[in-house]
């Protein structure tokens, strides 16, 4: 299935978490053809901006394009608007993306999360069709987002504080990885709080 | 703005590229998977139906999402706005279900401004929605169950299928659980039905989807419309019979540093007040 599917070809997994007045997304850095590992230093999270992540696994390539239109549409969007998209506009300007090409997808599984100007968390998953799924658990996309939906279901619960938050989605996220061959090789998560945003590389296996 | 040349409707530039790529990528692999493209999207294996009763009607759904075997979403939301009077619940491809309810529900407000009339009529929905999917030759994978109150017909209720094609019946259902929801309606269903009533059958009916078809699960939600249109009570969780049944009594908690951490950024926000001074 992973060697027909393109969009399991490069690898790559991203899960987010909701917490209280937070949210995290969490990340592998690996960027592989099939079974063949070329790089352990992908960025698949674009930070929007100051208060909202997306991540984009599958197909590279699209990944990649798609992260460049959402980049020119929330420009436009500032310029005309002089002001920052909200979590949900976003959410929507990538569903009507996707939604476009349905007959001819992008190969890219986007997760997005954001907070609020009160905080409030944000987080969605989509399919490569642009069906948005808002949740106030946990979503998971990419080649192990059967696994990493079985460690969150495990570890996470509801109203976890920034640094909690980050220990159960580094946790899920690195359990996760080490049953798959396609993603893992480093791992990076985002924690999104009522102060700003903390990044931290995770010390992952790296075979 | 929105697409190339401001024109609407699909895209199809990547079909030749999407068509190579998964020949490539299938040299070396069993021609039995040839059709993984249609395994990629989330589904809604699906059980919805409708019900008119006595001065409305009522309109139910399970709140299971697929991919594949996988459950994707365990409460989603498969009773969609088209109008205050009128909801659609969508089975089938989920972006298409969502993306067309939203599409005619735009197409409806607007109708409703143009013709200046307090509530659209459901027969303007439905056949905007036949024609909708008949263009696009049954390729547009929703099927549906469009149920509402007008003030030109009363209560109506109508299912549209991929086609395009339609049937106005006083109880119907669609997806993959509608053989279990018609088996309990063909059965129990008799005529001038209670709201209460028509409710119940409508739970029991979609309780049949989630529990004899795999691709249904989870919980019921309904939605009563009535009052020649002017109430609507949409109902999320109306039954929840399949809670998680076990959680580890005592949390996991790891203690913070557990997760070795090779680099760490802290980006503050700073406050940027604009002073206007009066000079």
């Amino acid at each position: 299935m992973s060697q027909v599917n393109p969009l399991h070809y490069n690898g790559g997994a991203i899960v987010a978490t909701v917490g209280h007045e937070c949210v995290a997304i969490g990340a592998d850095r690996r960027f592989g053809q099939a079974q063949l590992t070329l790089a352990c230093d992908a960025n698949r999270l674009v930070r929007v901006h100051d208060r909202l992540v997306l991540g984009l696994t599958g197909l590279a390539t699209d990944c990649m394009t798609l992260a460049e239109r959402v980049r020119m549409r929330t420009n436009l969007y500032r310029l005309s608007e002089k002001r920052e998209p909200r979590p949900a506009t976003v959410s929507a300007l990538v569903s009507s993306l996707l939604y476009e090409r349905r007959f001819a997808p992008y190969f890219v599984e986007p997760v997005l999360v954001g907070l609020s100007a009160d905080n409030q968390p944000y987080c969605c998953s989509m399919d490569l069709l642009g069906t948005p799924m808002v949740s106030e658990e946990f979503v998971a996309a990419g080649t192990c987002a059967e696994s990493l939906y079985g460690t969150c279901e495990t570890f996470w619960r509801p109203g976890l504080d920034p640094e909690a938050l980050f220990e159960v989605t580094a946790q899920c996220l690195l359990a996760a990885l080490d049953r798959d061959c396609l993603s893992g090789w480093g791992a990076v998560v985002y924690v999104l709080h009522g102060q700003g945003l903390t990044v931290r590389e995770l010390k992952a296996r790296m075979d | 703005m929105a697409t190339r040349n401001g024109s609407s409707g699909f895209n199809f530039d990547l079909v030749l590229r999407n068509e190579r790529l998964v020949e490539r990528l299938q040299v070396d692999a069993p021609k039995s998977e040839a059709s993984v493209l249609a395994k990629l999207p989330r589904k809604t294996g699906t059980t919805i139906a409708g019900m008119l009763f006595e001065g409305g009607v009522v309109l139910g759904a399970d709140t299971r999402a697929t991919e594949g075997n996988v459950v994707a979403d365990k409460n989603c939301s498969k009773i969609h706005y088209i109008a205050s009077n009128i909801y659609c619940c969508g089975a089938g491809t989920a972006a298409d279900t969502e993306a067309t309810t939203q599409l005619i529900a735009s197409q409806m407000e607007l109708h409703r401004q143009a013709t200046g009339q307090a509530l659209v009529p459901v027969v303007a929905a439905m056949t905007r929605l036949k024609q909708y999917l008949f263009r696009y030759q049954g390729y547009i994978s929703a099927a549906l169950v469009l149920g509402g109150v007008d003030e030109l017909h009363g209560p109506s209720l109508y299912t549209v299928y991929p086609h395009g094609s339609v049937d106005q019946l006083p109880y119907v259902s669609m997806g993959s659980g509608s053989l279990a929801a018609m088996a309990v309606f063909e059965a129990r269903w008799h005529e001038r039905l209670s709201e209460d009533e028509a409710k119940r059958l409508v739970y029991e009916a979609i309780t049949a989807g989630i529990e004899n078809d795999l691709g249904s699960g989870s919980n019921v939600d309904l939605c009563v419309i009535k009052n020649g249109g002017k109430s609507v009570d949409y109902v999320r969780g109306y039954a929840k019979e399949n809670p998680r049944p076990y959680r580890k009594p005592t949390n996991y908690t790891f203690p913070k540093g557990t997760t070795p951490v090779l680099m760490e950024e802290i980006r503050k926000y700073i406050e940027v007040k604009r002073v206007v001074s009066d000079l």
